[in-house]
């Protein structure tokens, strides 16, 4: 049987692996690897956030309800993202 | 029912709720619903972010080398250990453990200010060097594509000011917890303030996490 891991263990691997995080990504940010920097920055930084909201903020194990709203709120954020650069970005005489 | 009512006012169960999961539910959802409108809210700033610098990323990557590395990273681990802080008080709160909780939510009030302290002494020093086009200060920029260079620093104080403004309100909710939690209150299940005011503290901090690398990162090699 699978045994659950303590609450403060949890945050302690969590809080590790966003320093260790924290630590690639501006190791990687010393590189030049042209487009590649931004996409890698971009990635650790999702990835970090994504710990943070599942574990720090407990959507993991949160409610469906809990997790539509958090879902709600990144759709909308899709898309302010999506339509305002579908302009911006195909749009170059504006 | 004179007998009902010391017993409601000492019961963390509001009325209006049939038990406390859905009590629970219920604060944590209304929590999430104005996190979803700050979502956009800084959804707009990184917007006009990724629109500005898709027009000059040279520009941006040359005003980006002005910012300090070595002090943006050392924010992040600080904000970072902040949270974790956060996180524990809110565990320990549940345990109805009050000096761990108390002394943890005082830990992330610390670390708070520190980040607030560096951030000022680094406002102060892009003040020294010009680089701070506010309120019409000069803004001496040796550098090719002007424009959007004083763009990217009008972003830049703009996003982290606003975000230092989310720390500021967070620590003075964190000021209201420790009173509270000091004097035994908060603990166990009358803990929702805490976890209420940590998915607050862990949202401004995912904020960061973003601002950092598009800031710090973007003109480091």
């Amino acid at each position: 049987m699978p045994h659950k891991p303590s609450q403060v263990r949890v945050y302690g691997v969590v809080y590790v692996a966003l320093l260790l995080l924290l630590a690639l990504t501006v190791e990687a940010a010393r590189h030049d690897l042209g487009h590649w920097n931004f996409v890698v920055a971009a990635l650790i930084a999702a990835v970090k956030a994504l710990l943070i909201a599942l574990y720090f903020m407990h959507v993991r194990d949160s409610t469906s309800l809990i997790k539509l709203v958090v879902a709600a709120g990144l759709l909308w954020l899709c898309i302010l993202f999506s339509l305002s650069l579908a302009d911006y970005w195909t749009r170059a005489w504006l | 029912m004179s007998r009902e009512l010391p017993a409601a006012a000492a019961s963390p169960l509001a009325h209006q709720f049939d038990d406390l999961p859905q009590q629970r539910e219920a604060d944590e959802m209304g929590m999430w619903i104005f996190l979803c409108t700050e979502i956009m809210f800084f959804g707009g700033l990184f917007l006009a972010y990724t629109i500005y610098r898709t027009q000059d990323e040279a520009a941006f990557a040359a005003a980006s080398h002005e910012l300090d590395l070595f002090w943006g990273t050392v924010n992040t681990a600080v904000l970072m250990t902040s949270s974790l802080t956060m996180a524990l008080a809110g565990h320990a709160a549940e345990a109805s453990r009050r000096k761990q909780t108390a002394f943890l939510l005082l830990a992330t009030l610390v670390l708070g200010s520190v980040f607030i302290g560096i951030k000022g002494q680094e406002y102060y020093h892009k003040y020294l060097h010009g680089l701070m086009p506010l309120w019409g200060l000069p803004f001496e920029w040796q550098g090719t594509s002007r424009g959007h260079a004083e763009l990217f620093f009008d972003l830049y104080f703009l996003m982290t000011g606003v975000h230092a403004l989310h720390m500021l309100i967070g620590l003075g909710i964190l000021v209201v917890l420790i009173v509270n939690a000091s004097r035994g209150g908060l603990l166990g299940e009358f803990s929702a303030p805490i976890h209420i005011t940590g998915l607050y503290w862990h949202f401004v901090d995912i904020v960061w996490v973003f601002l950092f690398p598009l800031l710090y990162l973007i003109g480091a090699h």
